[in-house]
């Protein structure tokens, strides 16, 4: 058997057996094939073009956060779709189509822990749940964490991907940025650190309220990070956007954030960070 | 058509149409009678098509061209009006007025958003589309009333946070979160009342509050039914279906307690007897200036951190 028989199995007739559905995607930017296995040992980093890609929740908290130690907050809040919302599709059956797909309860995880050996609450969105849109849900479980960092006089670091408010909750969805304010406000008041990690994308209501209101704003690299959508301003102004517009880079630039940090550096540069303030 | 009539108004229409017409021959006792008749029947006719409005036919009594805006009601209703202008960083915004006022023995700082009637003056006041150095100069006065003790009355009319360049450089969602973020704890009483639309965080950056009133025909919302029609319908124009659903009416959002008072309005809408309107908005307004006057701040707090904290319904 030649060197190349010896291979063209694996890669030929047979490689679609070995390598069942899910096991590999492609760089939205580069098109570089990603494997599963290299892309969580990367944090979803593309190792070719450095492109952050959009991580799930529990897979950011999970590398965020010391291994041992990590305790879920509210695990089990669940909407119960208070209008009744209905378009071309109940948002009851979205609602269970999204759990479904990404194994939630909704997209916000909240979990306390071990940073380096430091206690932290640890918040995340899931953009895979309904777009990471902030509802009921969401606000009650961003409130549970600022209470158990206040009880415990430990820091917050929250990261945010979202699309916003979640429309199929109506009133009760804006809302949610009044109530999580006044969380980060109580927070302020008692001196709790509050970190802000702005992830592709952070948009409408959730960079309106919660997201924005970090002691120490920090962004990924080439976050979509705005109010409106990019395709709305620019079907209102009626002109070309600005290169690299409502990028991390851009905002850094405009002086809205305070820093871009590499998705790998996030730990070590918010542990320093919070050593800083003077947390251990 | 008559234009000063929206579409599910024209039956109306076509009876003051002509009762006008026989306004010139009044005199004749058999025509007056005839006038007095249609009179009623047209009442009673605005009375049948106003007990049923759909949610999307009171959105356009909501942004209705001849609707009172926030300066209609500074002239009528205000005794007495200081406007402040500016953000102290960048620039005015004409979409949001601000000031001190007084009304009866009342004197409170005033903050309100300005759509405007004519092109020009639509212009002008961008349409009532705030941008951060709005909501910056808003939250200037707001601070400047907590110390002087003066409460905040602000008055809610937008089509939505101004999407637009500048205001995005300017950071319109730092804008928008720094005022929630003040405003839920400041130490002086928020009255908040949508007269028109409530359109979104753009409205909310002005609208956290203690006591939140919606006039009758007024419209509060996550998002307008146009934008939520093009999201899931991917088509604008489904917009009257959207409006059903969003639950934005203030006998929606009243029930849902996520406001808390209604004021009435005049049989037809604010613009039918812009008089009346302007005297139920005063009442309102005294009625919830009186009633916060001798709570402590301590009280006033406690309750505002409770009800914002209690928005949301979920399951555990």
């Amino acid at each position: 058997m030649s060197w190349l028989e010896k291979i063209l199995p694996s890669i030929g007739k047979n490689a679609k057996k070995n390598i069942p559905e899910g096991l590999w995607s492609k760089c939205p930017e580069c098109s570089r094939v990603l494997y599963q296995e290299e892309l969580e040992r990367l944090s979803y980093v593309c190792p070719k073009c450095d492109h952050h890609l959009i991580i799930s929740a529990r897979r950011r908290l999970k590398n965020f956060l010391d291994v041992e130690h990590q305790f879920e907050i509210a695990p089990n809040i669940q909407s119960v779709d208070p209008l009744k919302f209905k378009d071309q599709k109940k948002y009851k059956d979205r609602y269970i189509d999204a759990q479904k797909k990404t194994k939630e309860k909704d997209a916000l995880i909240v979990k306390k822990g071990l940073l380096k050996g430091m206690p932290i609450v640890a918040a995340a969105f899931d953009f895979n749940f309904m777009g990471g849109s902030m509802g009921s849900v969401v606000g009650e479980k961003f409130v549970r964490a600022a209470d158990s960092a206040i009880e415990n006089s430990n820091p917050l670091v929250c990261f945010s991907a979202s699309g916003g408010a979640r429309m199929q909750e109506g009133l009760f969805s804006l809302m949610q940025m009044s109530k999580t304010s006044l969380a980060v406000k109580l927070m302020a008041d008692k001196k709790i650190p509050f970190i802000s990690v702005l992830t592709d994308p952070t948009m409408g209501g959730v960079s309106a309220s919660l997201a924005m209101l970090g002691d120490i704003q920090i962004a990924e690299p080439k976050a979509r990070i705005g109010f409106a959508g990019a395709r709305v301003v620019e079907q209102t102004v009626n002109e070309k956007l600005p290169e690299g517009f409502q990028r991390s880079e851009f905002l850094l630039e405009k002086g809205a954030i305070d820093m871009i940090v590499h998705r790998s550096e996030l730990r070590n540069k918010i542990f320093q960070i919070l050593s800083a303030l003077n947390y251990k | 058509m008559n234009l000063n009539y929206l579409d599910f108004e024209q039956p109306i229409a076509e009876l003051e149409d002509k009762i006008e017409a026989l306004e010139s021959v009044k005199d004749d006792a058999d025509i007056a009678k005839e006038m007095d008749s249609l009179k009623l029947k047209s009442e009673l006719l605005t009375k049948k098509i106003f007990a049923s409005l759909s949610d999307w036919q009171i959105s356009q009594l909501a942004r209705h061209p001849q609707r009172l805006y926030t300066l209609d009601y500074i002239e009528n209703i205000f005794d007495e009006f200081t406007e402040l202008h500016g953000d102290r960083t960048f620039s005015n915004d004409h979409s949001l007025i601000g000031g001190i006022a007084k009304i009866d023995e009342f004197n409170f700082m005033f903050i309100g958003q300005q759509k405007g009637r004519s092109t020009k003056e639509k212009i002008f006041h961008n349409f009532g589309m705030t941008r951060p150095e709005g909501y910056r100069k808003a939250l200037r006065l707001m601070k400047l009333a907590e110390k002087f003790s003066l409460p905040i009355i602000s008055f809610i009319d937008t089509p939505g946070a101004y999407p637009g360049i500048g205001a995005e450089e300017r950071g319109q969602s730092e804008a928008i979160a720094r005022n929630l973020f003040e405003m839920s704890t400041l130490k002086t009483p928020i009255i908040a009342t949508v007269i028109g639309e409530g359109g979104s965080g753009g409205a909310l950056a002005i609208g956290l509050s203690d006591t939140t009133m919606m006039f009758a025909y007024s419209i509060y919302s996550v998002i307008s039914p146009e934008g939520c029609a093009s999201i899931l319908y991917k088509d604008a124009s489904k917009a009257n279906i959207a409006a059903e659903s969003l639950k934005m009416t203030s006998k929606h959002l009243k029930k849902n307690k996520l406001i808390d008072k209604i004021i009435p309005e005049p049989l037809g809408g604010i613009h039918r007897d812009p008089e009346k309107s302007c005297n139920f908005l005063k009442k309102a307004l005294i009625r919830e200036l009186k009633s916060l006057q001798g709570v402590s701040i301590e009280e006033l707090l406690r309750e505002r951190h409770k009800k914002l904290l209690g928005f949301g319904r979920f399951s555990e």
